[in-house]
């Protein structure tokens, strides 16, 4: 085992554990925004134990969440100290900026929204989650800004002396056209687990047949944000689809399994076999027309396969960077991944609106169809597949490059850190992530068993004081 | 050096400042929860002291490392991957005692709360420890090569400066976190609090002067600024003097604020120290200096604009929020 290697799947498996509990939270935080403001429109005190109970499960994600982000700021220096030292007038930068604008609010309002109940009006408690949720946003957008430079390199120079990057137009690195194609197709993803996490939770609750006016209504308003959220997500995923076309033709030809060019007009390939090693695709099942819908809108043009792609990259880099370099990425990762994302999208946008008509007012057949009510609840899961799949592509699709064009993933690694290091911190955190992914679940299980009994039952004329005694024994 | 170079190395250290005056009395509270609560009610309240503000605290320290490498790449690439063991089990402490909290309140059995108290007071406990450890081993000097490199032995992290560094650090944070206790605390927590901080005040004392004596013999402090390194150890005993008068008088208010100043003071020491290097090393032509380790000044600039922006406005609902919660705990 390499340095390299470990490095790369230390990276892999924080980044995709700390990206379980980012949309998580991101998502909750508006589900439970949305609960609260109906709340205090509509005055229906449902809506508060609704914005209470799923606030339950918001809070073990932000927990989660925010103690695996810093696993995050601290690897850049501990395991790519040569990428720091490379990127940190560009990088740095929208990290510290998180961190002071985003960071602070959410952590400050939440604190506030926790112990706040009773010491403010309905608004400006209400206030405090929205907030909040401004913050997980902000912070999305600071972060993807550091990654969207690493995808496309935009309003940088690299300095002839030191021969590191530095940023010349932080304007550029703002305006970033990656950043405003992948921003919104990441929140999105959000909004969509948020809310299918609770939809399926509380389609959990359903075939319990506890509550179930609590729980329907929670469906009803999840599924909506839900299916909303569905149609910006495949949305803004068909934008940059056709953005990374033009930007990183090898990332999108591996997402189809493409290693000759398609010719004209293009088949979109449903499944195939690919052979990596000999660059070739042996077999496929393919739909006529398809790929040129979603590469171009047309029903005719050439999409361009890996081969070629490989060659024109020799050619541009092999001189530059003085290595004969290998410029094909995982395709199979890739290939499959895209086929998870679109499915679960497709999916999503179909479960929503069945459950919306066997849950509209006036019915009882979301009661009657079990089969249905297992399906969501299995959906709780599938935004997570989904999320690590869009990931997958972005990231192995930058292949071999950390910074696209300008620096290697092998260049960047700390030279300094043993393998032994290495080894033992990735065991340390699969070790770690494995317990605490088994208590979120635990938990999150623990409070749907509960129901929301306790908020529902709670007398409205003895309120819940925070710092009172045994507060903290129950909530 | 450039004067945005010489602020930011100002900045760092008041975000470090920041992080230790606030995370400093999270640490001491949340070792408290296994030794100075009792009963169960004690307990939570305890956690109840810092529960509205403590994830907002550790901000700070995200802060500074994210400010770190928009400031001083070099500075945060050769500390993070120089102290790469010791940052692991940081992280480790951290995330033990930061999902603590939350998960504590969802357990049913004693068992299960038991647990995650003691992964939050050993997390605190252990997260202050090796902040000392890797402060104190920081200035003492590394191995570092003219890359910026660190490539370290045990007793480089490890030796008695470093240790004592860390025990001196764990008990301002647990004294801090008394007289915190104290401030939002009411009944037998309270006195309890205060008896505690009494004979433990007498060993920080004999801590500080040991650590001042090891500081002369392992860093080069005395020798390249004597007077300025002085009077900022003066300053540290003169406020623990102050704390313990504190103590000693009942004056919640005086003891708890010149415990998290002399948490500032050891920071300040610190910086004072290391300047104009943000790196020693032990061959003093690889040090890493500040006029080196810093990103262009377009970058410096532009950090500086947003940070003198936004600081001011999240202090405003950051201290409002203490305002809020400004009530004491019952248990």
């Amino acid at each position: 085992m390499s340095i390299l290697s470990l490095a790369r799947f230390q990276f892999a498996m924080t980044t995709v554990f700390h990206f379980f509990f980012v949309p998580l939270s991101i998502g909750l935080a508006l589900v439970v925004a949305i609960m609260e403001t109906l709340y205090v429109v509509k005055k229906d005190q449902l809506y508060k134990h609704m914005a209470q109970f799923w606030g339950r499960i918001f809070l073990l994600s932000f927990a989660v969440g925010v103690v695996t982000g810093i696993i995050q700021e601290f690897q850049f220096g501990m395991n790519w100290s040569e990428y720091s030292r490379f990127m940190g007038d560009i990088f740095g930068a929208p990290l510290a900026i998180e961190a002071l604008v985003a960071f602070f609010m959410e952590s400050t309002f939440i604190g506030l929204w926790m112990f706040g109940w009773d010491r403010f009006s309905a608004g400006i408690h209400c206030a405090f989650i929205w907030l909040t949720s401004i913050g997980t946003m902000i912070s999305a957008m600071w972060i993807l800004a550091a990654n969207s430079f690493m995808q496309n390199p935009v309003g940088f120079m690299i300095n002839a002396k030191t021969g590191r990057a530095q940023m010349t137009s932080f304007a550029a690195v703002i305006k970033n056209p990656q950043l405003w194609y992948e921003l919104p197709h990441v929140l999105f993803g959000a909004f969509v687990t948020g809310s299918f996490v609770v939809a399926g939770m509380a389609a959990f609750g359903l075939l319990k047949k506890r509550n179930p006016e609590f729980f329907r209504k929670s469906l009803k308003v999840s599924l909506i944000i839900g299916l909303l959220a569905t149609v910006g997500v495949v949305g803004m995923g068909d934008v940059q689809t056709r953005y990374i076309i033009k930007e990183q033709p090898m990332k999108f030809a591996a997402t189809e399994g493409l290693y000759k060019d398609s010719g004209s007009p293009a088949a979109w390939a449903i499944v195939s076999g690919m052979d990596t090693k000999n660059h070739k695709t042996d077999w496929s099942i393919e739909m006529p027309y398809v790929l040129d819908i979603l590469s171009y809108h047309k029903l005719s043009g050439n999409v361009k396969g890996q081969n070629a792609i490989n060659k024109e990259l020799h050619a541009k880099y092999d001189k530059k960077f003085g290595k004969d370099m290998n410029y094909y990425v995982p395709t199979k990762t890739l290939f499959w991944s895209f086929r998870v994302m679109a499915i679960s999208g497709g999916l999503f946008a179909l479960i929503a609106i069945i459950g919306l008509i066997f849950n509209r007012a006036g019915s009882d057949l979301i009661m009657r169809q079990r089969w249905f009510l297992w399906v969501l609840g299995i959906c709780t899961f599938l935004p997570f597949a989904a999320n690590t799949a869009g990931w997958f592509i972005t990231e192995l699709g930058r292949y071999p490059w950390v910074v696209y064009g300008l620096l290697t993933i092998a260049d960047a690694v700390s030279p300094n850190v043993s393998v032994a290091s290495l080894l033992i911190s990735n065991i340390v955190y699969f070790c770690l992530f494995s317990g605490l992914g088994i208590v979120m679940i635990v938990l999150s299980k623990r409070v749907l068993h509960h129901g929301p009994d306790d908020l529902l039952q709670a007398k409205d004329d003895a309120p819940y004081d925070p710092y009172g005694k045994g507060a903290f024994d129950h909530e | 050096m450039s004067n945005l170079q010489f602020l930011w190395f100002i900045l760092i250290g008041v975000l470090f400042s920041g992080f230790f005056f606030l995370e400093g009395f999270d640490f001491g509270v949340g070792m408290s929860i296994k030794t100075l609560a009792q009963t169960r009610s004690e307990r939570d309240a305890v956690i109840h002291t810092i529960g509205p503000h403590w994830d907002a605290n550790e901000v700070w320290l995200i802060t500074a490392g994210g400010a770190m490498f928009a400031s001083f790449p070099m500075w945060y690439a050769s500390l993070f991957s120089g102290f790469y063991l010791i940052l692991l089990l940081i992280l480790v402490a951290l995330i033990m005692r930061g999902v603590s909290f939350e998960f504590r309140s969802r357990m049913e059995s004693e068992r299960g709360r038991n647990f995650w108290e003691w992964a939050a007071a050993l997390g605190s406990f252990f997260a202050a420890f090796l902040f000392g450890m890797l402060f104190t081993a920081m200035v003492k000097g590394m191995p570092i090569n003219a890359h910026g490199d660190i490539s370290a032995h045990f007793t480089d992290y490890v030796n008695l400066f470093s240790l004592v560094g860390g025990v001196a650090v764990t008990l301002l944070c647990y004294l801090h976190g008394l007289n915190f206790v104290r401030l939002k605390t009411t009944g037998a927590l309270r006195e309890r609090a205060l008896k505690w901080a009494k004979p433990l005040y007498w060993l920080l004392f004999a801590g500080e002067v040991l650590f001042a004596i090891l500081l002369f013999f392992s860093t080069d402090f005395f020798a390249k600024k004597p007077i300025s390194t002085l009077i900022i150890v003066v300053a540290l005993v003169l406020l623990t003097v102050l704390a313990t008068w504190g103590v000693y008088s009942n004056h919640e208010w005086l003891s708890f604020i010149s415990s998290g100043l002399s948490l500032i003071d050891v920071v300040i020491l610190l910086f004072n120290g290391l300047f104009p290097r943000v790196m020693v090393a032990n061959n003093a032509a690889n040090s890493i200096l500040i006029k080196d380790a810093s990103n262009s000044p377009y970058t410096l600039h532009l950090m500086t604009i947003i940070a003198l922006t936004t600081l001011p406005i999240m202090l405003i609902y950051f201290i409002w929020s203490y305002w809020v919660f400004y009530k004491r705990v019952a248990s």
